[in-house]
């Protein structure tokens, strides 16, 4: 299913995301025709069960989905409407057509059958219409919220251009609503978001090496390529280095998120990303020299988006916090038969 | 050269099978070990240890069944070595001969070679190491200069070896040798099985900083080989060599040995961690945990017949960072007095530990010998 999905959408993007496209949403926000398009090839439902609406398939099958919109820089929520309608399908609600996103984080309370509350940082929050969240308490609920019924929204862009609104609803009636499945988190899109990321990190990043490996071969001083220089090469081994862990721990945690979310190995995905992206931006720049820091030259496309996916949802320190207490919380006799699991202590 | 090599890959159920008869065996076997030995890991010698797993079917075990082995899959070798590594046990005997010395003589030895080498190999009681350092001769391996001769039907060894592991506990060795000239770098090189009981060898310990006995200088002084030490075929040493670099730098030794501080700077933060001490500590985790996925990805090209050299020098090097810096991490999240003797467990494992740190990025392939890969597989040189 991966290759079929990835081949699919890769001439999509090829065809519709070009570097320009990219530019254009940063400065005009919403692209509705590259929307429309998306919509169009059902991309944005496949993470729904088919008797929902979707195509049903897995977080494995969707890992070159998520990628590729890492290595194009899509300008559209597309993983967000995928991780919301993975989880309306895991609570049987019907996959949303429309523009969707998620809350990944929410402070919302019931009264009466309607919520009030905050979405924090809704990524493209002014322009979708629907946003999945989840409200907390002792039975966690999934709701659906249109947009339109905000009361206020706090408008944040990242450095990336990309709209991360905070949405305030007061006595708003969800769409949809429906009890937490079993075995979800209550902050299930937080942990989502954080695979998301992950795996589109993963994708930027080995767009940002192949890249610098061609420039590095193009750009001539003092009489040669200046990737025949060991300072040059020794920075990209590194960086490859990274992108390799980056690409495999970002695999593991899709393959492995079978039934709910695997939560060691979407930690490791996220720490191991967001280290990743510090340094493939580093070197990245470091061998691109001042070409690189022009706004015509788009590696920064791809920089500017991975300076800021690594915070989202849950950076390195919070993650590394979470595993780090799990770990020692269960003493270090299970210290190695965790590793060897994959599974977090309970 | 594609990132793609990395591809994420579960062990499979057999494999995974074994893992818990292994934990049971050496929670009996290593229940008085110390800590402080454990942290030896790979280093460790310990004959009666090697040949108690040779008769438990450890060693030598992805062998074919005729010789010995088990005809077991190149996972379920690693779920038996990574737990003999995590747990600290003591392999430095058999470990040479289990991950390369086996695989190369069933691979390019004659069969009188495997017929005497590979059931000695799997009973954990053969011992062998890997020549190929000389004085001149570290990271640029293809300037060796040790030669044998053609005279009459014998061959005639002179030259000497350096920094290499086990040569005073060994049987034999893999050495790397020149054996005409060559207008080819690469060329003119053969390897050689040499029993190290010959006349005219000479092995001699080296030192380490910590005074630990581990590599040794050897000298070959008109050493006679015949034709049947010869391993694969002559001329093809260089490529021979290269292609036992993918067992040697992809397996969990890369990236496990600090494994043994890690579990005492654990016990000693204990469960409630401060901030720093959790994110230090989740931080070592998620990156042990991506290390594992990757040497397993490349134990899958193993197990598929792809020689995967250029992925692992990717974990080869990303793994000796991580170990080397466990002591550093250990240093700043902790108050501790790193003891050679005296102190607790933590404080000996951590005072010896720091000081091996500097080899882990020498031995197998230096860091910029690997990056130098790395980057010609990324189209760079």
């Amino acid at each position: 299913m991966r290759d079929v999905f990835e081949s699919a959408l890769e001439k999509l993007f090829t065809d519709h995301v070009s570097a320009e496209a990219v530019l254009n949403a940063e400065r005009d926000g919403w692209q509705p025709q590259l929307w429309a398009a998306i919509e169009e090839s059902g991309f944005a439902l496949a993470s729904a069960p088919e008797e929902l609406g979707g195509a049903g398939a897995s977080w494995d099958d969707l890992f070159g989905v998520l990628q590729l919109c890492g290595r194009f820089s899509l300008p559209l929520p597309l993983p967000e409407a995928l991780l919301g309608n993975w989880l309306l399908g895991q609570c049987g609600l019907e996959a949303i057509a429309a523009p969707l996103s998620v809350a990944p984080r929410a402070d919302l309370v019931w009264e009466g059958g309607r919520v009030s509350g905050t979405l924090q940082q809704v990524p493209w929050g002014r322009h979708v219409e629907q946003v999945v969240a989840v409200v907390a308490g002792p039975e966690p609920t999934v709701v659906v919220l249109a947009t339109a019924a905000c009361s206020d929204k706090i408008l944040s862009t990242n450095t990336a251009g990309e709209a991360r609104d905070d949405l305030v609803f007061e006595q708003a009636t969800p769409l949809a609503s429906q009890s937490l499945a079993a075995g979800l988190a209550a902050d299930v899109l937080w942990q989502g978001g954080a695979l998301l990321r992950s795996v589109q990190m993963a994708g930027a990043l080995q767009e940002v090496m192949r890249v610098a490996a061609e420039y590095v071969n193009e750009r001539v001083q003092f009489g040669k390529p200046i990737a025949k220089f060991q300072a040059v090469q020794h920075q990209l081994a590194v960086l490859a280095e990274h992108v390799a862990a980056t690409r495999v721990a970002a695999e593991a945690a899709c393959v492995e998120s079978t039934a709910g979310l695997a939560l060691l190995p979407l930690m490791a995905a996220k720490i191991c990303a967001s280290e990743a992206a510090g340094i493939g931006a580093s070197s990245g720049h470091g061998v691109h020299g001042a070409i690189g820091f022009t706004h015509e030259y788009s590696l920064h496309l791809l920089t500017r988006r991975l300076w800021s996916w690594r915070s989202e949802f849950g950076s390195l320190t919070y993650w590394s916090d979470q595993l780090g207490q799990a770990v020692c919380g269960a003493g270090v006799k299970l210290y190695w038969p965790t590793i060897t699991s994959g599974a977090l202590p309970q | 050269m594609s990132i793609d090599q990395f591809n994420y890959t579960r062990i499979p159920a057999d494999a995974e099978l074994l893992r818990a008869e292994v934990r049971e065996f050496l929670s009996q076997t290593l229940a008085d070990f110390p800590a402080v030995r454990r942290a030896d890991s790979w280093m460790g010698f310990d004959a009666e240890f090697s040949c108690k797993l040779g008769a438990r079917g450890w060693v030598g075990m992805a062998l074919p069944k005729q010789y010995g082995g088990a005809d077991a899959s190149a996972f379920a070798r690693y779920v038996v070595i990574e737990e003999l590594l995590a747990a600290g046990a003591p392999v430095s005997a058999h470990w040479f001969a289990d991950r390369q010395s086996g695989p190369q003589i069933l691979h390019y030895g004659t069969q009188a070679q495997r017929d005497f080498h590979l059931p000695a190999i799997c009973r954990g009681e053969r011992y062998f190491c890997i020549g190929m350092s000389e004085p001149g001769s570290g990271s640029d391996l293809a300037s060796i200069k040790s030669r044998a001769r053609r005279e009459g039907d014998k061959w005639v060894l002179n030259g000497q070896k350096v920094w290499t592991t086990n040569a005073h506990r060994a049987h034999y060795m893999i050495a790397l040798v020149r054996t005409s000239d060559s207008d080819n770098r690469h060329g003119g090189m053969s390897q050689f099985i040499i029993d190290l009981t010959l006349p005219g060898i000479t092995v001699r310990p080296i030192k380490d900083l910590t005074g630990s006995e581990h590599f040794n200088e050897v000298f070959f002084d008109n050493v006679e080989l015949s034709d049947d030490d010869l391993i694969g075929s002559e001329g093809q040493g260089w490529q021979q060599v290269t292609a036992e670099l993918a067992f040697e730098r992809s397996g969990p030794e890369r990236f496990l040995s600090s494994m043994a501080l890690l579990n005492t700077l654990i016990e000693m933060i204990g469960e409630q961690p401060d901030r720093l001490q959790a994110r230090e500590i989740g931080r070592l985790t998620a990156r042990l945990f991506t290390l594992r996925n990757m040497s397993l990805a490349v134990t899958r090209q193993l197990q598929e017949g792809k020689n995967p050299a250029w992925a692992a020098s990717c974990v080869k090097d990303l793994g000796s960072v991580f170990e080397q810096e466990i002591p550093e991490i250990a240093q700043l999240l902790t108050e501790t007095l790193p003891t050679s003797s005296g102190g607790s467990d933590h404080a000996r494992v951590l005072a010896y530990l720091m000081q091996q740190a500097p080899s882990f990025s020498l031995r197998g392939g230096t860091r910029e010998i690997l990056r130098g890969i790395i980057a010609r597989g990324l189209g760079l040189r």
